[in-house]
């Protein structure tokens, strides 16, 4: 068999993804730094995207992926870590993650130890299938000898890693779908 | 315990590309780079697992959301969601949204001079049985014009999104109904170069899940994608 063909969210789907946005996975329970991961996301004329929606997965902050049992919008963060995020960008393209900052992650299953990262897929009105990208953080461990960074021809390698922002502990990320900044997006 | 096998290769014309000019806003949207070729880590080969307290009673009948019945041709929809190699996808969380009978979205951006039924509103969501299963009861959603292009006029159809095992298998796309003559037109249907892998977005009108003075049924199966045949060797 052969998976089914993608389609696009089209702009109306906030009536059927709403009940999952959740943009912290922050909580008294779970372990780790909290950090922020704030952005906007523009056109090819650099105009906002406001009907975007982002769903982010993530290691927790030893950098071990649970199978991140998500049982109600806004329980996950009670009951440990989730990994999970899903945030629409607003009327000016922006979105605003709360997080913990995500562990390396260990070698394993042929691949080298990862620098910590976040995974991204981003939906919109006018993308037939997502794009899929990730998140590293200015000045992370690991970060020069990450095997999927190291993919990334260097001067575009940039556009991944998440800047530190003015206030502590937060980072900024921008997703520039097209032109000479380009977000470096993967075949996935 | 997670797979580490790495997911399969995308057969050729069988998913849109991302920028198709007839849907016009791809042009803007579509990456105009190279994209990079990814190799399948612990970040996607895990994923987020949902829990069946996250569906509500009544979460599978968007005919029963409100104080009356929506207007419209009352319709069940139900298949299995499967992975390529025909096996059941279970504990599969399954959103759908839709326009209501008349074409209209309860959304404040859709200004379609169509009716908005106050016993509407066009969302469920399930969870997949061990079989991979899963049933909705709805009504059946309006063509609706959208600026697209001149006299432009979306096919009926229903939005389905979907998390299987694993971040790569995530998957949105959207049921079409039998016989539909807008589907021709539409280039976000035409996207898909496959004209067999088309019409596998066409759900099929069946008598089986069709119920006596009730509903008609249709059947939509989707396959999510699935994992190579062999474990890839262990190196540590």
């Amino acid at each position: 068999m052969t998976m089914s063909a993608s389609q696009t969210v089209g702009p109306f789907f906030v009536i059927g993804l709403e009940h999952l946005y959740r943009a912290d996975l922050t909580g008294a329970e779970v372990f780790g730094k909290a950090i922020t991961v704030s952005g906007r996301v523009l056109d090819g004329d650099g105009k906002p995207v406001p009907d975007a929606v982002l769903e982010f997965w993530q290691a927790d902050a030893e950098g071990n992926f649970g199978d991140g049992k998500i049982e109600a919008v806004g329980h996950g963060a009670a009951t440990g870590f989730s990994g999970f995020a899903r945030i629409p960008t607003d009327e000016s393209g922006k979105f605003k993650l709360r997080t913990i900052l995500p562990g390396g992650v260990a070698a394993g299953d042929g691949v080298e130890a990862q620098a910590p990262h976040l995974g991204v897929f981003i939906f919109m009105r006018g993308l037939l299938k997502p794009l899929y990208t990730r998140v590293y953080f200015a000045g992370g461990p690991g970060n020069e000898t990450d095997p999927v960074l190291g993919l990334v021809p260097a001067e575009r390698r940039g556009t991944l890693i998440a800047r530190k922002g003015a206030a502590r502990e937060t980072f900024e990320w921008n997703v520039l779908l097209q032109g000479p900044k380009e977000t470096v997006f993967f075949a996935w | 315990m997670s797979d580490s096998r790495p997911y399969r290769k995308i057969a050729e014309g069988t998913q849109p590309e991302y920028l198709h000019a007839a849907y016009a806003s791809t042009v803007k949207r579509a990456p105009t780079q190279p994209l990079i070729l990814l190799p399948h880590t612990k970040t996607e080969l895990t994923g987020p697992v949902f829990g069946h307290s996250l569906i509500r009673p009544g979460d599978g009948d968007l005919t029963r959301q409100h104080a009356g019945e929506p207007l419209g041709e009352r319709i069940i929809v139900s298949g299995r969601v499967l992975d390529e190699d025909g096996r059941g996808v279970s504990g599969a969380l399954v959103e759908i949204w839709q326009a209501n009978a008349a074409g209209r979205y309860l959304h404040k951006v859709d200004q379609h001079g169509a009716p908005l039924d106050p016993n509407f509103s066009g969302c469920g969501r399930a969870i997949t049985d061990e079989q991979g299963s899963y049933r909705f009861v709805s009504i059946k959603p309006g063509a609706y014009p959208w600026g697209n292009h001149y006299n432009g006029w979306r096919p009926q159809h229903i939005h389905f999104s979907l998390f299987g095992a694993g971040l790569l298998t995530r998957l949105v796309t959207q049921m079409y109904f039998p016989g539909d003559p807008l589907l021709e037109f539409d280039p976000i249907y035409k996207s898909i170069a496959d004209e067999r892998a088309r019409e596998r977005l066409v759900s099929r009108f069946d008598w089986e899940t069709t119920q006596p003075e009730q509903a008609l049924g249709y059947r939509f199966d989707i396959v999510l994608r699935g994992r190579e045949e062999t474990p890839v060797e262990r190196s540590r």
